[in-house]
C-alpha cells in the first residue's frame, strides 16, 4: 500500500472490504468540499451571466441557476449510487450515447452550421458532451480487468481504440473538431493512465503529425480559418480574427483589478462575441481583472486536485481510472476555454465549465463530478479484476 | 494482488506525470494572463477606449456678415432635411412612397436612398431630401405616426439676402475641395462649406469658428449608447463691413444702364469702402445649394463676365484720369509751378512722331488748372517729357497706381505702372520718349483697376495720406472702425494738392471744363473730378465715309472705355468715387461722369462717413461730417 493519503483513511472503517456502504455512511463519506467548490464556481458563473445580460437575470443567469440546481441533484444521485453499478452499466451508457450521436446525425437540427443538438423538449441535448463522460466510463470499465502486462499487449488495445474512434468519427462528421479532439485527448489520457506503453503514444503522435496535411484537406473552410486566424489574428481583423482580437483587448483592458462588475465596456458594448458562452472568461477577466481570472483558475485547480486525490486514494482500478480520466476531462475544459480566449490556441467551441451558459455541458460536468464523488465514497471498496466476467455485457 | 499493485504504481507514476503537464499548462494560462493584463494592459486599455469612445465633431455655426448699419448680408437659414432611419421604417420602399405624397421625390432620389440604406447600418439615418418648405415640414410633423423612421433635421443653409447686390463683395461659400484641406478636422465633415470668394473667403477663420466635439460611447456596430462629454465649440464671429448696402444697391442699379461697368465709392480719409459694384452681377445664393452645370456654364461663358469683380480685377488704361499724377510729380519735382504755361497747337512732335491732342485744333496757351479742366494732352506731353518717367512712376506708385492696394477681399490685380527697368526686362527695349508721352495721358503700357483710381483720387485730395481701401469694419473681436486715418504725407506740398484740386473742380464747374454738364446741382454737394476716355479702336476713314459717326454705331467690343474719378463735396472733400464703363456709347465726360455725379450725390445724402478728429493743421477744411 504505497498510495499516499492511505494513512488516515479507514480509521473508523475496515480496510479491504467488499461490503456495500449504507446511505448514511455514503452521505458522511461524501466530499462536501467538492460540492462547495462547485457551488462557488457556479455562482461566479451566475454573476457573469447576470453581467452578460447587461445586469439582468434574464435571459441567461436565471435559467443557468435552475440547470445548476438540476445538476446538483444529478450529482448527488450519481455520487450516492454504488460504484459497482456504474461499473456494470458503463458499456450500456457508452452504447446509449453512441446511439444518440447517430441519432444526431440522422435527425439533429441545424445550428451554427453544425449538427450537434437533439431537442428533448425541456432542453437541447448535446450527445457529444455526454460522450466525454461515457467514453471515460467505458474505458475505465475496459481497463479494470487487464493486468499491466496485458495492457502492454497491442491486441488488447484494439477494442478501447475503437471505443475512442467510433464517437470521434461521428463527432467529426457533425462537424465538431474541438469536441473530437477533446475526446481523443481524454481517451489518450486514459490510455496513458492505464499504462499503455509510451512508445505507442510516440507512434500515434508522429502519425498524427504526419497526417496533418491530409487532415487539412478534410477540414471545413471555417475550421481552417480558425486555425489560420489563430496563427495570425491580424490576418482578417474585421472577420475571423475580430473575436480573438477583441477578446485580448478586453482582457488587457481589465488589467490587474478589472473594470468592475457590470463595467466592462468591451463586453457590454458587444465588442465581445458570444459573451455568455465561449467568451465568458474574457468578461470575467475584463470586469474582475487578473485577480478574478486567477481566482477562477485557482478554484478549478482545487477541483482538479480533489479529483486527483479521489483517484489516487481509490483502492479499485475502475475507480482510479474513472476519477483520473474524468478529472483530466474537466481539466481540458478548464484549460482549453481560457487558452482559446487568450489566443494561446485556436478558437474551438469549448465552454468554460460550470460558468458558460449551456445545459448539457453543465449536466455533464455535474454527472462527471458525481462519478468522481462516488469513486471517493467507495474508495476502500475492493473490486475483483474478474468481478464482471460472465456478467451481462 | 501484486499485479494490482504494479498497476497502481504505474498509474500513480503516470498520473503524477500527467499532473505535472497540467500544472505546466495552467502555468502557461497564468503567464499569458500576466502578459495580457499586466505587461500589455495599458496598450489594450487604450484600444478598448478607442473601441468604446467615438469623437464626433459638431460643426460651428458660421458667423454673419453685416453691412455698416447692421443689415444682414450673409446669414444662416434653417435647412429642413428629411432623414430616414431604416430600422424604424421597416419597409423603406413603402415609406418612401408614402413620403412622396408630401414631398415630391423623383425616381433617382428613391434609388439613391435605397442604395444608401443598403450600404449603411440600419440605425444610421439617411438624408432623403433637403430644403423643405415650412408647409412640407408641418405636414410631415402632423403625419409622424404614419411615418415611422422619418425624421426632420435642421441644418444651416448660407443665405445672402442681398444676393446679387453684394455677390462680388460678400462672395459665397461652397463645398470643401481637396486643396482647402488644411488639417482642421471640421473641414472633413460631410456637407461643410467654406468661403470661396469675397469676404466669405477673406474672413474664413473668423466666420468659421471653432468646431465642437461630442464624445459618445458606441457599441461594436457603432450605435450610440450615450453621450460622454460635449464641447459645443465656438460659433463663428460676425463680420461687419464698411459697406452701406442701400448705397451699394443704388450704385449697382445705376450701373445697369451699361453692359459692363464698375464703380467704387470710398472715404478719402479712412479708406472705408461704402460701395463697390461690378456690372453685371450674379446671385450668390446660386452657389450655396450647389450650382447646376447649365447655370454655371451660362455665368462662365457670359461675354460680360459677371463672375469677375471688375472693380478690383478689371484692368484698364486710366486715360486722362492719370494726368493729375503727372501734374503732381512735376509740381513736386519743381519742373513746373502754378505759373507754368504750355502752348497747344493740337499736336506735339517728338522726334519724327506726331502726338495729337484730343482737340485737333488745339487749346492754345494754358496753365495747369486749365490744362486739367480741359484735359489738354499736349500740356501733359510737355510736362511729362520734362519730368521724366522715373518721377512719374514713383508718384503713381505713391498714389496707389500699379501696385495692389491691399483691399481685404481676394482676387485683386496689380495693374502695371511701367518703368525703364520694366520695359528693358519685359520687352528687351530701352525706354523711349514716346513711351513717356503715352504714359502722360494714361495710355501705353499703363493699366490700373477702378479701385486703384479711387485710391489715387483719395490720396490726391487727402494730402497724400496713404490710405488703404478696406471693407472690414469689424471682424469677430477685432474692431477697425475707430482706426485713425493715416497721417498726411508731409513731403507733399499742400499747395500742390490744392492746385490739382482746383483743376478737378474746374472740370465740373469751369466754363470750359470737360464734364461741366455733370456737375451736382445741389448746393454744398458739388463735386470735382476728372474724365478719361480710352480709345479701343480707331474709326477708319472708310467707316466714317460709310456712315459710322459715333461709338454707338460700332460693335460693342470696339467702343471706347469711359472713366471718371471724382470727389465731393468740393468745400471739404470727403468722398471719392471712380467709375469705369467698358465700351461705352460715349466718353468719360458724357457716360462715366453722370454716373459719378449720381453716386456722389447719393453718398452725400446718406453721409455714411463718421466724424474725424483731425487737428486743424491736419485737415484745414475738414470739419465734422455726420457719421
Amino acid at each position: 500500500m504505497t498510495t499516499w493519503g492511505s494513512s488516515y483513511i479507514g480509521r473508523d472503517r475496515p480496510l479491504d472490504t467488499e461490503r456495500s456502504l449504507s446511505l448514511g455512511e455514503r452521505l458522511l463519506a461524501l466530499n462536501w468540499f467538492v460540492v462547495l467548490l462547485l457551488c462557488v464556481i457556479a455562482c461566479i458563473g451566475f454573476a457573469m451571466l447576470y453581467s452578460a445580460g447587461n445586469g439582468s437575470w434574464d435571459p441567461w443567469a436565471s435559467r443557468q441557476a435552475i440547470r445548476f440546481g438540476a445538476g446538483l441533484v444529478l450529482l448527488l444521485v450519481v455520487a450516492l449510487i454504488d460504484i459497482r453499478f456504474w461499473l456494470r452499466v458503463a458499456y450500456l451508457i457508452y452504447g446509449g450515447c453512441l446511439l444518440l450521436l447517430v441519432a444526431v446525425e440522422l435527425m439533429g437540427s441545424i445550428g451554427m452550421g453544425a449538427q450537434r443538438w437533439i431537442d428533448v423538449g425541456f432542453m437541447q441535448l448535446q450527445p457529444s458532451e455526454m460522450m466525454k463522460v461515457a467514453l471515460v466510463l467505458a474505458l475505465a470499465r475496459y481497463f479494470h480487468s487487464p493486468t499491466l502486462d496485458e495492457v502492454g499487449n497491442i491486441r488488447r488495445l484494439i477494442a478501447p481504440i475503437a471505443f475512442i474512434l467510433l464517437p470521434v468519427a461521428l463527432v467529426m462528421r457533425q462537424p465538431d473538431l474541438g469536441t473530437a479532439l477533446m475526446l481523443m485527448c481524454v481517451g489518450g489520457a486514459v490510455f496513458f493512465i492505464a499504462g499503455v506503453r509510451l512508445w505507442k503514444f510516440a507512434v500515434v503522435i508522429a502519425g498524427g503529425i504526419a497526417a496533418i496535411p491530409v487532415a487539412w484537406t478534410f477540414l471545413h473552410d471555417y475550421q481552417r480559418n480558425r486555425i489560420l486566424t489563430f496563427l495570425d489574428p491580424e490576418r482578417d481583423p474585421l472577420g475571423a480574427g475580430y473575436h480573438i482580437i477583441q477578446s485580448q483587448i478586453a482582457m488587457g483592458a481589465g488589467g490587474v483589478t478589472g473594470q468592475g462588475f457590470l463595467q466592462g465596456s468591451q463586453g457590454h458594448l458587444n465588442f465581445l462575441p458570444e459573451r455568455q458562452t465561449d467568451f465568458i472568461f474574457t468578461m470575467l477577466a475584463e470586469e474582475f481583472g487578473l485577480i478574478g481570472g486567477l481566482t477562477l483558475l485557482g478554484l478549478y485547480a482545487l477541483l482538479i486536485l480533489a479529483g486527483y486525490v479521489a483517484g489516487l486514494r481509490c483502492r479499485n482500478h475502475f475507480g482510479r481510472v474513472l476519477a483520473l480520466g474524468l478529472t483530466t476531462n474537466f481539466f481540458l475544459y478548464a484549460f482549453i476555454n481560457p487558452a482559446m480566449v487568450m489566443a494561446l490556441i485556436p478558437v474551438v467551441g469549448v465552454p468554460l465549465p460550470l460558468v458558460s451558459y449551456g445545459g448539457t455541458a453543465m449536466l455533464t460536468v455535474m454527472a462527471g463530478f458525481g462519478l468522481i464523488l462516488s469513486v471517493s465514497i467507495n474508495r476502500d471498496l475492493k473490486i475483483s479484476r474478474r468481478a464482471l466476467e460472465g456478467a451481462e455485457l | 494482488m501484486d499485479r494490482d499493485v504494479d498497476r497502481q504504481r504505474s498509474l500513480t507514476r503516470r498520473t503524477l506525470l500527467l499532473g505535472g503537464m497540467k500544472v505546466a499548462l495552467f502555468g502557461a494560462l497564468g503567464a499569458r494572463m500576466y502578459q495580457l493584463q499586466v505587461l500589455e494592459s495599458e496598450r489594450f486599455g487604450m484600444l478598448a477606449e478607442e473601441n468604446r469612445v467615438n469623437v464626433q465633431l459638431i460643426a460651428p455655426s458660421r458667423g454673419k456678415i453685416l453691412d455698416r448699419t447692421g443689415r444682414q448680408l450673409a446669414i444662416n437659414e434653417p435647412n429642413f432635411r428629411v432623414l430616414l432611419t431604416a430600422e424604424q421604417a421597416g419597409d423603406v420602399e413603402a415609406m418612401l412612397a408614402r413620403l412622396g405624397g408630401i414631398v415630391p421625390l423623383d425616381d433617382s432620389v428613391v434609388e439613391r436612398v435605397m442604395r444608401d440604406v443598403s450600404r449603411r447600418r440600419a440605425f444610421v439615418p439617411v438624408t432623403v431630401t433637403e430644403n423643405l418648405t415650412f408647409d412640407q415640414v408641418a405636414e410631415i410633423e402632423v403625419n409622424t405616426p404614419e411615418l415611422p423612421g422619418i425624421s426632420i433635421d435642421v441644418g444651416d443653409l448660407r443665405t445672402y439676402p442681398e444676393g446679387d447686390v453684394t455677390a462680388h463683395v460678400v462672395g459665397y461659400v461652397g463645398a470643401v475641395s481637396e486643396q482647402d484641406l488644411t488639417g482642421d478636422p471640421v473641414l472633413s465633415l460631410p456637407g461643410f462649406q467654406i468661403g470661396k470668394s469675397g469676404i466669405e473667403r477673406h474672413h474664413e477663420q473668423v466666420l468659421r469658428g471653432q468646431a465642437g466635439t461630442r464624445q459618445v460611447e458606441v457599441n461594436a456596430v457603432g450605435r450610440i449608447i450615450r453621450e460622454l462629454a460635449r464641447d459645443d465649440g465656438e460659433a463663428g464671429g460676425d463680420v461687419r463691413l464698411t459697406l452701406d448696402v442701400d448705397l451699394q444697391r443704388f450704385v449697382q442699379d445705376r450701373l445697369t444702364t451699361e453692359m459692363s461697368a464698375s464703380a467704387v465709392v470710398m472715404d478719402a480719409y479712412t479708406g472705408e469702402i461704402f460701395a463697390i459694384a461690378s456690372q453685371p452681377t450674379y446671385d450668390a445664393n446660386l452657389f450655396t445649394g450647389g450650382i447646376d452645370q447649365a447655370t454655371w456654364n451660362r455665368l462662365l461663358n457670359n461675354p460680360y463676365h459677371p463672375l469677375t469683380n471688375k472693380a478690383i480685377a478689371g484692368l484698364f488704361s486710366p486715360g486722362s484720369t492719370f494726368k493729375m499724377v503727372v501734374a503732381l510729380a512735376a509740381l513736386e519735382d519743381g519742373v513746373i509751378d502754378d505759373s507754368f504755361e504750355a502752348y497747344c497747337p493740337g499736336h506735339l512732335m517728338v522726334g519724327n512722331r506726331r502726338f495729337n491732342c484730343w482737340r485737333h485744333w488745339g487749346h492754345g496757351r494754358l496753365a495747369l488748372v486749365q490744362a486739367i479742366a480741359q484735359s489738354c494732352d499736349v500740356f501733359f506731353y510737355e510736362v511729362a517729357l520734362r519730368t521724366g518717367i522715373d518721377s512719374i512712376s514713383a508718384m503713381a506708385n505713391r498714389l496707389g497706381i500699379g501696385i495692389q492696394t491691399g483691399i481685404d477681399i481676394p482676387g485683386e490685380r496689380a495693374g502695371l505702372m511701367p518703368t525703364r527697368a520694366w520695359k528693358e526686362s519685359n520687352r528687351g527695349e530701352s525706354w523711349l520718349q514716346g513711351d513717356t508721352v503715352n504714359v502722360s495721358i494714361g495710355q501705353g503700357f499703363l493699366t490700373t483697376t477702378p479701385l486703384q483710381l479711387a485710391v489715387m483720387t483719395a490720396r490726391l485730395i487727402n494730402g497724400g495720406r496713404p490710405i488703404v481701401p478696406r471693407l472690414t469694419q469689424a471682424a469677430g473681436a477685432r474692431d477697425l472702425s475707430t482706426l485713425p486715418p493715416p497721417p498726411a504725407d508731409t513731403e507733399i506740398d499742400p499747395y500742390h494738392i490744392d492746385l490739382i484740386r482746383q483743376g478737378m473742380i474746374e472740370v465740373t464747374s469751369g466754363a470750359s471744363g470737360t464734364a461741366r454738364g455733370a456737375q451736382i446741382a445741389v448746393e454744398g454737394f458739388e463735386m470735382g473730378g476728372k474724365s478719361g476716355t480710352v480709345q479701343v479702336y480707331q474709326i477708319t476713314p472708310e467707316e466714317r465715309a460709310s456712315g459710322v459717326r459715333s461709338a454707338a454705331d460700332l460693335p460693342w467690343a470696339l467702343r471706347d472705355h469711359a472713366l471718371f474719378v471724382a470727389f465731393a463735396p468740393i468745400s471739404e472733400p470727403r468722398y471719392v468715387c471712380s467709375v469705369v464703363v467698358e465700351h461705352a456709347t460715349g466718353g468719360g465726360s458724357s457716360v462715366a461722369a453722370p454716373i459719378a455725379r449720381d453716386v456722389l450725390l447719393e453718398v452725400q445724402r446718406r453721409a455714411p462717413a463718421r466724424a474725424l478728429n483731425l487737428t486743424p493743421t491736419d485737415l484745414a477744411q475738414a470739419t465734422g461730417v455726420e457719421g
